[in-house]
């Protein structure tokens, strides 16, 4: 069989591959695109921008999404759900008092589940069908499933909050090229807009997330000093102090949750007036019907909400002694996030920066427009000018060690992709397994920390107490995503734990609910297995001919011939409809080029680092 | 999957196998290498291609860090050339250096009960001068030919200073908090 190779010289144009970007926020959803190498937002059939991240269920399983499932939050509160983000990754026992939160949790472990008139749903999923609300929006403006996205999230998710997002782009059948954080999302869009370089602070304040991140801008690279946060403070805490406010004032204190929750909408209404003008009214309706009207001025709304306004400064210190700067070393804020538009915000950040921030995007889209940015980069859509992204783990990695005190094995604002191994032994005689328990937190105790996973690494020969040597490896990858190994070393008995995350959901757990939702159409599931597994193989036989067409000069006409017939073989099975055939094949094809990526790799870098190219490469 | 024969750390950036190094070609180096070997590169190409971008880039992130940090730099080096620094088990040190140690950690105490931020700020400005004393003593002994056990020593001492000056940024932040 003779294997085509394009003549040299002669390189085939590169396909444009989809992509998208994807804003998850707590209070609003956004998608966006690179067209015509301008990152645009893409609106909804009505011109609609923002779709509201609120999700509605129905006893019949029908799920409505956005603007119309909003008009139902006091109606059907306990259905219709807002602000699911603040529970990704989180159980009943991590959440602050429910305040205003109508919903019937489920307490599981790991993270929360709501009793639903569906039956239960976790966050997991009602995220899900935000995305998939998104996917359907992409699809329509790309005119076709994109190749991948990136999903944008808080910088100071944790490793639990990222793992619950990335299961839920999964579930609603996005490919995710990356987990992207949220303000550096906004560096991308902003730095490569206005071309600029030097330290930038992004002030990112959502609807209930806060981020503060320090990146240094040099030419084309994007490198995240330090980052910081509070993964539970947001424009929602805002509301509620006005809602506080409302209470006090009128003495109503609403028990059903249809009050509290128009109780809650009059208090975003007053807030988001305020920013507009220096004072407004507020009318509440009370239980018996009558109406009272309030007036707010911005001052008193101020006096309302400084504790707050404060509570944001605090992480914006810590990121910068972590950065090892000061203020003077700062060249630009940026703020992100409609909760920017507060002036008590944009004031209280220019008093800490000395310097007026920087507010020429939309804070609103921004985030958005650099996740679009991104995805069009990760997709190879982009032909040699290309920036960097360098970003940073939030929050140190630690391991459970005698006396419950937690060992950091990754610090925090360590630079991803990032692996570090550690040695332990055993403290007893004859001990033959050890019990690992991974935590994420800066404090010192355990038990202040959040656990992300334990196991147990068995099958440790006897030894004296103290004599073997177990080594336990983190690796960060670049979603910011932790995976744990352990080995014992010196029997030479391979005893290995890979893990995840205990709230992840493993891939059977997906494949189960993906299923579930086909569960009266087998040909619906076939089909999108066949669908996926051939997106994913045509992926690889895109990637490995273009690989050749540029390296082939690296293999010998042996490799060469069998690299080919691995490629045809894909080829034919693409052209089938067996599922379980392509994805058999595209196996083999990856294990067949495995040595040949090693050698383009080892190439690239050689020529990248002594400046020239090399004529003649041994094989 | 890593292939390249890359010998070392100082091998793989194309850098002279010295302690004193020039930062700004490390920098420069270590961004060319994450510009091709970043997992971004390699979003949208297979597994294999991915997984080995991940070992890469998380390979040129340790070895940066390695060679940037005067410490680690100093420490590497010595493995290199078969020394040990044995910082866990020994921990033999001048009478004269453990005295100062004594001395500084008392001071630190004292200015952490007492919250006196200018204390911190002052102890933290002597703790850089003997620092960077030692390592200049460290560089002297490990460019200048093969005075590797000498270098040991102050190696030991530095880690010790180290530890030191990060319980005080320690206080220091707590303080400010």
């Amino acid at each position: 069989m003779l294997l085509q190779i394009s003549e040299p010289g002669a390189k085939a144009p590169p396909q444009r591959r989809l992509a998208a970007g994807i804003d998850l926020g707590t209070t609003n959803s956004l998608v966006a695109t690179v067209r015509d190498d301008q990152a645009v937002v893409l609106e909804d059939s009505q011109g609609r921008v923002l779709l509201p991240s609120v999700v509605r269920y129905h006893a019949d399983q029908r799920v409505e999404v956005g603007h119309d499932a909003k008009l139902w939050q006091s109606e059907d509160p306990e259905n219709t759900f807002v602000s699911v983000k603040r529970y990704m990754g989180r159980g009943l026992d991590d959440l602050p008092e429910h305040h205003g939160a109508p919903y019937r949790f489920i307490d599981k472990p790991g993270m929360v589940q709501f009793e639903t008139h569906a039956g239960s749903v976790s966050p997991v999923q009602v995220s899900s069908e935000i995305l998939k609300s998104l996917r359907e929006r992409a699809v329509q403006a790309l005119g076709g499933e994109p190749s991948g996205v990136v999903i944008t999230v808080p910088a100071y998710f944790d490793d639990a909050q990222r793992q619950a997002t990335k299961d839920a782009a999964k579930l609603a059948g996005l490919e995710v090229y990356r987990l992207l954080n949220e303000p550096t999302a906004a560096a991308v869009a902003y730095g490569l807009d206005q071309a600029a370089e030097g330290v930038y602070a992004v002030y990112d304040l959502g609807g209930g997330t806060f981020d503060i991140s320090i990146l240094k801008l040099t030419q084309g690279v994007f490198k995240v000093l330090a980052t910081n946060g509070d993964p539970a403070l947001g424009g929602d805490d805002f509301d509620r102090a006005v809602y506080d406010w409302l209470i006090k004032q009128t003495g109503f204190a609403p028990t059903d949750t249809r009050h509290v929750r128009s109780l809650l909408s009059a208090a975003r209404i007053a807030k988001e007036r305020l920013s507009e003008h220096p004072d407004t009214g507020v009318s509440v309706e009370l239980s018996d019907g009558s109406v009272v009207n309030l007036s707010l001025s911005r001052e008193s709304f101020d006096a309302l909400t400084e504790g707050l306004v404060k509570k944001t400064i605090t992480p914006v210190r810590k990121a910068l002694r972590d950065a090892g700067l000061s203020i003077q070393d700062i060249k630009g804020v940026v703020l992100v996030g409609g909760a920017t538009r507060m002036p008590c915000i944009r004031q209280a950040v220019a008093d800490f920066f000395q310097q007026p921030p920087l507010v020429d995007l939309d804070p609103d889209k921004v985030v958005a427009l650099g996740a679009a940015l991104q995805a069009n980069l990760l997709a190879g859509n982009r032909a040699g000018d290309d920036w960097l992204l360098l970003d940073v783990i939030p929050l140190s990695l630690g391991i459970e060690t005698l006396g419950g005190l937690s060992e950091k094995i990754i610090q925090r604002n360590a630079t991803i992709p990032v692996a570090r191994a550690q040695e332990f032994t055993t403290w007893k005689d004859g001990q033959t397994a050890m019990s690992i328990h991974v935590v994420q937190g800066e404090r010192e105790l355990v038990s202040e920390c959040r656990s992300l996973a334990r196991f147990e690494l068995r099958g440790i020969p006897p030894m004296v107490a103290g004599a073997a040597r177990v080594r336990v490896t983190y690796q960060v990858d670049a979603d910011g995503l932790l995976s744990v190994s352990a080995a014992e070393q010196i029997s030479g008995v391979e005893a290995r734990v890979e893990v995840k995350p205990s709230y992840g959901l493993s891939d059977a757990d997906i494949a189960r609910m993906i299923e579930d939702s086909y569960a009266h159409a087998q040909e619906d599931l076939e089909a999108r297995r066949l669908h996926e597994q051939r997106a994913e193989a045509e992926r690889l036989v895109e990637a490995t001919e273009s690989a050749l067409a540029l390296d082939s000069g690296l293999l010998n006409p042996d490799e060469l011939a069998q690299l080919g017939q691995s490629l045809q073989a894909l080829k034919q099975a693409i052209a089938g409809s067996d599922w379980q055939a392509i994805k058999r094949t595209a196996d083999l094809l990856n294990e067949a080029s495995t040595e040949f990526a090693g050698r383009r790799m080892d190439y690239s870098i050689k020529t990248a680092l002594t400046g020239q190219k090399l004529d003649a490469l041994q094989v | 999957m890593i292939s390249l024969a890359t010998g070392n750390y100082f091998e793989l950036f194309q850098l002279p196998q010295l302690f004193r190094l020039d930062v700004d070609r490390l920098d420069s180096q270590y961004l060319k290498l994450q510009t091709r070997v970043h997992p971004d590169k390699a979003a949208h190409l297979s597994d294999g291609e991915r997984r080995q971008s991940l070992q890469w880039a998380t390979l040129a992130n340790e070895a940066y860090l390695t060679l940037k940090r005067p410490l680690d730099r100093a420490r590497y080096l010595l493995k290199i050339h078969g020394v040990d620094t044995r910082e866990e088990d020994n921990t033999a040190m001048p009478t004269e250096f453990l005295l100062e140690q004594i001395e500084w950690r008392e001071e630190l105490q004292e200015a952490i009960t007492i919250r006196n931020q200018h204390s911190l700020d002052r102890l933290s400005v002597r703790l850089k001068a003997e620092m960077d004393n030692l390592i200049e003593s460290v560089a002297t002994l490990l460019d200048g030919g093969s005075h590797h056990g000498e270098a040991a020593d102050l190696v030991r001492q530095l880690a010790f200073i180290e530890k030191l000056g990060n319980d005080l940024d320690r206080a220091q932040a707590a303080l400010e908090d």
